[in-house]
């Protein structure tokens, strides 16, 4: 079965097609480019492609590929970098060279690689769709071979186990393999939810003490441009205690992407102490690749998120950055001519997203394990104006708020993580296990807030009558907020200080506070601060 | 495949630089077609668009003249490709690759399609091999690397030109190589083209380029950037040649992609350019960068003048996202009498930290250059205070701290127009800094 290509209007094609679905994957032209049906008119399939089209002719074939846009999902992911439709990015250039061309299709998973397959299950146990029938060692994880539909087993192939062989047999001589493709757009089903109760340390003092992240919790990072969201994104992907990490690069720079390649294949996960890219999946759709394929990135990834979370692990999903896929979704909407709403955004931009957001949560399993999908999304706002409808759109799902501040960013304050204005609904709930860890905690982040906010308050009162016309103790306060901002808050990527413990951050913090009052107690005894000062200055040489 | 050339007279429209075309058989997105006016000139365009037998065609150069009864048009079955070899070193072309400096069309090797592949990836090369441009505030604290794309953003009336000007005479990798440029004039008027014409000069014959005066059509600025960028592709991935592309006025692109993109009544953005600008951009930028395995590269510097001195105005925004850091200029410094006004808070250069250091430039680098940063900050900070007041009514170190500010930029920013080594940059920041020691910078 086959149809025709009618009309071209940029990657927006239309074909004559009967008996297409929404959603389902056809192959346009003859460079056979991958695209999806977003539209129907009677026999008129509108099919947004995922590939460069320039060249493409009207008349041209264009046959389904019989079902809709899914990834494959098996043992051997970890470590991958794929494209925004799981192509791995190494096996095309082996393909087809150092330029990205279209019409290249090549398996995502390694099939000839050997895995050791051992099963608890035996012949004539009955599977559920979704549940573990066996495992295979991936790197540092025990990676579940999880059945791709119900029946009973009748026959085990477990010791060496290739992806090209049936892992199983299931009764009607239906093999089951180690892998299975699963459809983006469809979120993985899981028993239920389950409140997240487990802080996420991200290894940022900022973050981990002020506004904590629990597993299975949202947080989306605002920023201008240059206020160092890829940074700070890129720095949790390398520390953050988790099992696996999923990084999106979405519609950002393939310089950036570079960088990053090269830095994670040389450092090590500083748990396990194996390579950090044996933890790692990475999709990859630079800003130049076709905007299509940068709308479909985030599903193809979160899908694979979706399945390390279903063997119960913890997975911290990032992207970088959510406005460019609502960009990519606005470009194609624009293309269909639907009726704009706010920024020319579509009006579903607010249900996609937080229907995407929503695939976020700590999980009972299908197996019955407990797992977590952790996301940090970063939001690049137009002119740093955080009022546009797709940080909007996200603070109104996400439970916690990073916001980046380009004043702190000029001042080279990294992370540039605005205290004033971001937040954490997870506060209270990660306090309980924090507590335990230092029992002071709870009122340590208290005082540290307030000498902030104070700060902030006589910052205001300075700039009228001047540093000379403050009392001793508010001057100390100034100093104290200071060390606490350049000391405590700035954290420097690029170093040793990349990575906090949450023992060393609160003890951190602990140092700070108890100088304060210790000076602020001998100010109360009638000491002058400028003697205090030079003691303590002459005492740090 | 067709087997002929297919002509047609079947003109519907002629709306702007858009041309409306019926009954074409079976063309192609972006077929480049040729169009003959009835008094016998003959330009060149793009399809853009086909619904059935009806097809968008963008038309280089102006559409006057052009008629719906005697215009001819004939499809070539093919996308747009760029003519290279050896022969472009040392040519002047306009937008549409014609000659302009009177010699004839070199004769091509080979042709690439002018809208290039992206470079996957995993095949990229990260830029870490530093330049030094000689310019303080760009070597100390917004250094420069091989393979990045570094924009300036600077303001009417601003020195941008004699800062290009001067950034091409005296770069310098660091094996002491020289580069091969290309340059690209976008809307750039006589009297800025005559001032670069003398530094195109200087380069002798390591030069290519693009020139679309003011004056000149407007859809042509869309086309010769990318002409450029297939050239320097095929100079430092073929060739194997360090490129350093130079765009001028990346403002005067984006003013005609929305006039395109209004001819073609879609939805307009932010200020009335194109929700498609950021994708759109980002196809011209990416293209810097290195390959893995290869010798060349190709470094990017675009302008971009800031309607308004509004560094939130779409086109800087766009182009600082994607981007690798921008470089500020300041009218306030600049009526400092400061030279090159770079004021450097605002500026960035994001792939900074792995073009210093030992080996590259200096052990001392990141140390030096975060100290100048915090110091110069608080300075400036302090400024707003002494405003209210007055500089006797601060403290001894925050009057020290102004001092630093203003020395700062009179010693460290400003320059003139002489060149300073890197070693002479950190220098004069570490005697800077030494003199103001006591206040613990």
């Amino acid at each position: 079965m086959s149809g025709k290509v009618t009309s071209i209007s940029g990657a927006t094609v239309c074909v004559d097609f009967p008996d297409l679905k929404i959603g389902d994957r056809v192959l346009v032209g003859t460079n056979r480019l991958t695209g999806e049906v977003v539209r129907l008119d009677g026999s008129v399939a509108t099919v947004q492609v995922f590939e460069e089209n320039r060249g493409l002719g009207i008349g041209e074939p264009v046959t389904t590929a019989k079902g809709p846009l899914t990834v494959h999902l098996g043992p051997g992911l970890l470590g991958g970098i794929f494209d925004g439709l799981q192509r791995p990015l190494p096996l095309l250039q082996e393909s087809s060279g150092d330029f990205i061309t279209g019409g290249q299709n090549p398996f995502p998973l390694d099939c000839t690689r050997s895995w050791d397959f051992s099963s608890a299950h035996k012949a004539g146990d009955k599977l559920l769709a979704g549940e573990t029938f066996g495992k295979v060692r991936e790197g540092h994880i025990q990676h579940h071979l999880l059945s791709a539909h119900a029946g009973i087993l009748e026959q085990l192939n477990t010791g060496e186990l290739q992806l090209e062989h049936p892992a199983a047999i299931l009764e009607g001589n239906q093999p089951l393999h180690g892998w299975h493709s699963w459809p983006v757009r469809n979120a993985r089903p899981y028993r239920r939810k389950l409140p997240p109760t487990t802080p996420l340390i991200t290894g940022q003092r900022c973050l981990d003490f002020l506004f904590p992240l629990l597993k299975g919790g949202v947080a989306i990072v605002p920023g201008g441009f240059g206020t160092g969201k890829t940074v700070l994104e890129q720095t949790i992907a390398k520390f953050a205690d988790v099992d696996v990490v999923v990084y999106v690069g979405c519609g950002e720079r393939g310089n950036e992407m570079a960088g990053l390649l090269d830095e994670f294949a040389e450092l090590e996960d500083p748990r396990s102490k194996r390579p950090l890219m044996e933890r790692t999946i990475i999709v990859a759709n630079t800003s130049n690749m076709p905007v299509a394929a940068r709308e479909s990135s985030i599903f193809t990834a979160v899908t694979m998120a979706e399945y390390y979370r279903d063997m119960g692990l913890d997975v911290l999903f990032l992207a970088d950055s959510l406005s460019r896929w609502a960009e990519a979704l606005r470009e194609i909407s624009a293309a269909l001519e639907e009726m704009p709403g706010e920024d020319g955004y579509p009006t579903y931009l607010g249900s996609r997203l937080s229907g995407f957001i929503e695939r976020a949560g700590a999980v009972e399993t299908l197996s019955g394990t407990q797992g977590s999908l952790s996301m940090i999304l970063a939001v690049s706002p137009p002119g740093g104006d955080f009022s546009e409808p797709v940080t909007q759109a996200c603070l109104r799902v996400a439970g916690a708020l990073y916001m980046l501040d380009s004043q702190l960013a000029h001042r080279r304050h990294f992370p540039a993580i605005n205290w004033n204005q971001s937040f954490s609904l997870y506060s209270d709930t990660a306090m309980a296990h924090f507590s335990e860890l230092h029992e002071e905690w709870a009122k340590l982040q208290a005082r540290c807030r307030d000498l902030l906010q104070r700060e902030e308050a006589l910052r205001e009162v300075a700039e009228v009558v001047g540093m000379e016309g403050l009392q001793d103790g508010d001057r100390l306060l100034m100093r104290t907020a200071e060390k606490i901002r350049l000391d405590f808050l700035c954290q420097n990527s690029f170093t040793e200080d990349a990575y906090a413990t949450p023992q060393s951050t609160v003890e951190h913090i602990a140092k700070l506070v108890a100088e304060h009052d210790r000076l602020a107690a001998a100010l109360d005894d009638g000491a002058l601060l400028d003697d205090l000062l030079k003691e303590a200055a002459d005492a740090s040489l | 495949m067709r087997l002929s050339e297919h002509q047609y007279r079947s003109v519907s429209a002629i709306r702007g630089p858009l041309l409306f075309l019926e009954r074409v058989f079976a063309s192609r997105l972006g077929e480049l077609v040729r169009i003959e006016s009835p008094d016998g000139r003959s330009l060149s365009g793009e399809v853009l668009k086909i619904s059935g037998g009806k097809v968008l065609i963008q038309v280089f150069g102006g559409t006057h003249g052009l008629d719906t009864r005697h215009t001819t048009v004939s499809f070539s079955d093919a996308v747009m490709r760029a003519p290279l070899g050896d022969g472009v070193l040392g040519r002047v072309f306009d937008g549409s690759f014609r000659p302009l400096d009177d010699l004839p069309m070199f004769i091509p090797e080979f042709r690439m399609p002018v809208i290039g592949a992206p470079i996957n990836p995993v095949a990229r090369a990260h830029p870490v091999e530093f330049i030094e441009t000689g310019f303080s505030t760009i070597d100390g604290l917004n250094t420069l690397v091989k393979g990045q794309k570094l924009p300036i953003f600077t303001c009417a009336g601003l020195p941008a030109r004699e800062m290009t000007d001067q950034l091409l005479r005296q770069a310098r990798l660091p094996d002491g190589g020289p580069f091969v440029l290309v340059f690209v004039a976008l809307g750039l008027t006589h009297f800025e083209y005559q001032f670069y014409r003398q530094t195109l000069e200087h380069m002798q014959s390591r030069f290519v380029a693009f020139i679309n005066l003011a004056d000149d059509p407007v859809v042509e600025r869309l086309l010769a950037p990318r002409l450029a960028l297939t050239v320097a592709e095929d100079l430092a991935f073929r060739r194997e040649m360090d490129v350093l592309v130079i765009i001028t006025d990346m403002t005067n692109y984006c003013d005609a992609l929305r006039e395109i993109s209004t001819a073609r009544e879609e939805l307009p953005g932010r200020r009335g350019y194109p929700g498609h600008m950021y994708s759109d951009l980002a196809s011209l930028y990416e293209r810097a960068g290195r390959i893995h395995g290869r010798k060349g590269s190709i470094t990017l510097l675009p302008t971009v003048t800031m309607p308004e001195d509004d560094i939130t105005h779409p086109i800087p925004d766009l182009t600082g996202y994607i981007t690798e850091g921008q470089i500020v200029l300041s009218r306030e410094l600049h009526q400092k009498g400061i030279y090159p006004p770079v004021d450097v808070l605002p500026s960035l250069s994001r792939l900074m930290q792995h073009g210093i250091g030992k080996g590259q430039t200096r052990k001392d680098h990141r140390d030096v250059a975060n100290r100048l940063y915090r110091a110069y900050a608080k300075g400036c900070d302090l400024r707003r205070l002494e405003a209210v007041v007055g500089r006797d009514g601060m403290l001894a170190d925050d009057r020290r701290l102004l001092d630093f500010a203003d020395r700062f930029e009179t010693e460290f920013v400003h320059q003139g127009k002489k060149r300073r080594t890197i070693d002479a940059t950190l220098d004069t920041a570490k005697t800077l800094l030494d003199s103001f020691r006591e206040v613990a910078l």
